[in-house]
């Protein structure tokens, strides 16, 4: 068995078996079935299955399907990023900063644009925290500025610069219209602008739907999605102020 | 719901201390809102009066016209007695055209005094007056239409929100909810909408993640609505948001517009939108007054604070919360039936016994309030993605709304957190709850949590913790020596978050009112309903 090729797996290995379910826009009935099992073929499954089709209205029918997939995954040709830094305990990163630093590492965070959602900016720096991990709040090197909701980019570039910001996170939640590609990309140009080059802070964008590795498109550092804790992103920031100190 | 045998034997005692506690926090609070007003009040004011429109910078002429009059004169006597004062010298034929001069500065305003300044407040009861009676129409006519088309047949009212920030998207999404059988349809705010100091002009097409509130909007949705009630026979309601900064105006303009429902919470805006406190208690009695002559029913956010927070370590403020809400609610003339006092299943449910808890914390709401509708918030923070366990967490939800017997209930969607709901996933959810409600709505009759026991125990804890922490929040104080809610609030009593009383958001359209202050919508709102027939419950 070829270790680096694999099939979804169903209950038989090889099997291929997946599930999905979808909406068409039409009324139920044999056509829109039929239809419903030409979309499972051209999306690679066969033979499918059509389990359920049930009408929802009079426009729209809902279907789930099961069957096997066609297509095989080449992990030789799965490309993903790793962390390519160590996850440190709230005490050793402590340590780090202190040792490296001798002050405070001074992070500034906000919800740009008009997203009001704080929930992520406060699971990581609130001393509450997220996940069973206290926020940056709660490192003692740590000195947070949370600028909370719906703050403009003009405003977080004057404050980071008034609180000799090391680091800067936004949060982005709202997605609609690309909402958070904009307010990131406006925000990083705008720290590049107001600081020489070489001294612009740490810059770090978190929210569920930026996609892995667009960094560079958006002009930040670094990327956090879904699920992150706040530990992972202490631990960044002592490793990112590491590398810059190093330079 | 009225029971022979209580369900939860809470001590009666220690429900009475509650409410005096909540009585006593919010009581120097109500004095600070009958002293001040506010920019938006003025604003509320001149909207009830007839103004409505903007500039071709879409600057409503309601802020004109308010700005115009605090520039020269002040607002601490009321914005009405000099515009008032300024039609009756003929500077201008109506409101719009005044508004307009003023804009450009063509209008000087003074204070008028003796028989000159009764003149100008006998013109502007009566123009004030209008708007109330417009809102005492759109009353009458909302009850005319429940007579026909019918109330839901059944308890809990379904809850359905749509947020597409397309007014014209809206419309069609939320006949569809209806038809699906969504009995209160919710349009979801723009998300920068509660910062601003204006109302939005007109019919929007461009909102984030929720559709902005204007009296446009309002008027299309229960237009639309209206034809689905007809449709279906039975009266669909609803719901948006007199939150944010322009509490006031958007409460006038969804009881002109026959809106059924508001957002509208005591506290939220100060704690979660870093909105000035005084702002917001002032704001928010007027805004509650008119709800109250408008007979719409109020929603409270207390989910709020178990998002914030942990669910079973907060369970307590939701109650604290709640009471206060009711307090400042009875205040402003509301009455039991038009309290949807908010809660959630916001319990992490990896915990044991999280269902438990769940049930306990929904009955002490439940029999708190037994008069009061409800509203019960679906699970948002342990939605983590997997759709499937999601699906199965809103049955349990469901589960609760259906065994406490809850008045409005928020559908939860297994997309939550991943998705803006498919339309499927409206139809799934919707499944959920028909399932839940026909199987097992009738267990409010079967379930008596045995005496003492978990469920009980768990109730009386939650209640005795509120009570203390209502304690902590009356004999608070601050250096400024303001009142203790403002000191609770300051000093971070509520979710960690500290707002103190001199800073916030909005804060610069607070006002202090002068011993001459006018207003006519407030003098008839504090007088209370005029006499209406065939009340309707």
């Amino acid at each position: 068995m070829s270790s680096n090729i694999i099939r979804p797996y169903g209950d038989t290995t090889g099997d291929g078996m997946v599930q999905m379910s979808f909406t068409l826009p039409l009324p139920h009935d044999k056509r829109a079935e039929g239809a419903a099992l030409q979309l499972a073929r051209k999306m690679g499954l066969d033979p499918a299955l059509l389990v359920h089709a049930k009408a929802m209205g009079p426009d729209f029918t809902f279907f789930v399907v099961y069957g096997s997939s066609t297509h095989l995954v080449n992990l030789d040709e799965v490309h993903v990023v790793e962390r390519e830094y160590p996850l440190l305990s709230a005490k050793d990163a402590n340590l780090a900063i202190r040792k490296q630093l001798r002050r405070k590492l001074v992070v500034v965070g906000a919800c740009i644009g008009t997203d009001a959602h704080t929930v992520g900016i406060d699971a990581i720096l609130n001393i509450k925290g997220f996940a069973g991990e206290k926020g940056l709040e709660y490192y003692r090197e740590i000195r947070v500025v949370n600028l909370g909701a719906q703050v403009l980019v003009p405003d977080l570039v004057a404050r980071a610069r008034a609180e000799k910001a090391d680091a800067v996170l936004v949060s982005q939640v709202v997605t609609q219209k690309d909402a958070h590609i904009h307010n990131t990309t406006q925000m990083s140009a705008a720290f590049r602008e107001a600081y020489p080059a070489g001294q612009v802070p740490i810059l770090i964008a978190g929210g569920p739907r930026f996609e892995e590795g667009s960094e560079g498109a958006l002009g930040v550092d670094r990327i956090f999605g879904r699920g992150t804790t706040p530990g992972e992103v202490a631990s960044y920031l002592v490793h990112e102020m590491t590398q810059r100190r190093g330079r | 719901m009225s029971r022979t045998e209580p369900l939860l034997h809470l001590d009666p005692a220690v429900v009475r201390q509650a409410r005096s506690l909540a009585r006593r926090a919010a009581a120097p609070v109500v004095k600070i809102a009958q002293s001040h007003t506010t920019v938006s009040v003025e604003r509320a004011t001149l909207r009830l009066a007839g103004l409505s429109g903007a500039d071709h910078e879409r600057v409503p002429w309601v802020n004109h016209l308010v700005t115009a009059v605090r520039d020269e004169v002040g607002l601490e006597h009321g914005v009405t007695t000099p515009v008032y004062d300024a039609l009756l010298r003929g500077e201008a034929p109506d409101l719009t055209t005044l508004a307009q001069k003023a804009a450009s500065g063509n209008v000087s305003f003074r204070l008028p005094a003796g028989r000159e300044a009764q003149a100008a407040r006998r013109a502007a009861t009566k123009g004030v007056g209008a708007g109330l009676r417009t809102i005492d129409r759109s009353r009458a006519t909302r009850e005319r239409l429940i007579r026909r088309h019918g109330d839901p047949t059944s308890r809990p009212w379904i809850y359905l929100i749509v947020a597409t920030g397309d007014i014209y998207e809206d419309i069609p999404q939320a006949q569809a909810a209806a038809r699906e059988g969504a009995d209160v349809i919710a349009v979801i705010r723009s998300t920068g909408q509660s910062l601003l100091d204006y109302v939005p002009e007109g019919a929007t097409r461009e909102g984030f993640a929720g559709t902005y509130a204007t009296q446009e909007n309002f008027r299309l949705m229960r237009a639309a609505l209206d034809d689905v009630s007809k449709e279906l026979g039975r009266y669909v309601r609803l719901t948006n948001y007199a939150s944010g900064l322009c509490m006031p105006e958007i409460a006038a303009l969804a009881g002109m517009e026959r809106l059924d429902m508001m957002l509208n919470d005591s506290m939220y805006g100060i704690l979660f939108r870093d909105i000035n406190p005084i702002r917001t208690f002032v704001d928010q009695r007027f805004s509650r007054q008119v709800h109250a002559r408008a007979g719409i029913i109020i929603n409270t956010g207390e989910d709020n604070y178990l998002t914030t927070a942990d669910a079973v370590e907060a369970a307590h403020t939701v109650t604290v919360s709640q009471l206060l809400n009711e307090c400042f609610a009875k205040e402003a003339g509301l009455e039991d039936w038009q309290l949807g006092l908010g809660h959630a299943f916001e319990i992490n449910p990896e915990i044991p016994d999280s269902f438990r808890m769940e049930l306990a914390h929904a009955l002490l709401a439940r029999q708190l309030f037994p008069d009061a509708p409800l509203k019960w918030m679906p699970p948002t923070k342990h939605m983590t993605g997997d759709v499937f366990r999601g699906y199965l967490l809103d049955g349990f939800f469901n589960l609760v709304g259906a065994m406490t017997g809850q008045g409005i209930l928020l559908v939860g969607m297994m997309t939550e957190a991943v998705v803006t709901p498919f339309l499927s996933d409206r139809d799934l959810a919707l499944q959920n709850v028909r399932y839940v409600m026909n199987a097992a709505s009738g267990l409010t009759e079967d379930f008596h949590p045995p005496r003492d026991g978990f469920i009980q125990t768990r109730a009386r804890q939650v209640l005795s913790e509120a009570v203390d922490l209502l304690d902590r929040i009356v004999n608070d104080s601050d250096a400024a020596g303001d009142p203790p809610l403002l000191a609770a609030i300051a000093d971070g009593t509520f979710g960690l978050m500290k707002r103190p009383a001199d800073r916030g958001k909005g804060l610069e359209g607070v006002v202090v009112r002068a011993d001459d202050y006018d207003n006519p919508a407030i003098t008839a709102l504090d007088a209370g309903m005029p006499a209406k027939k065939g009340e309707k419950r």
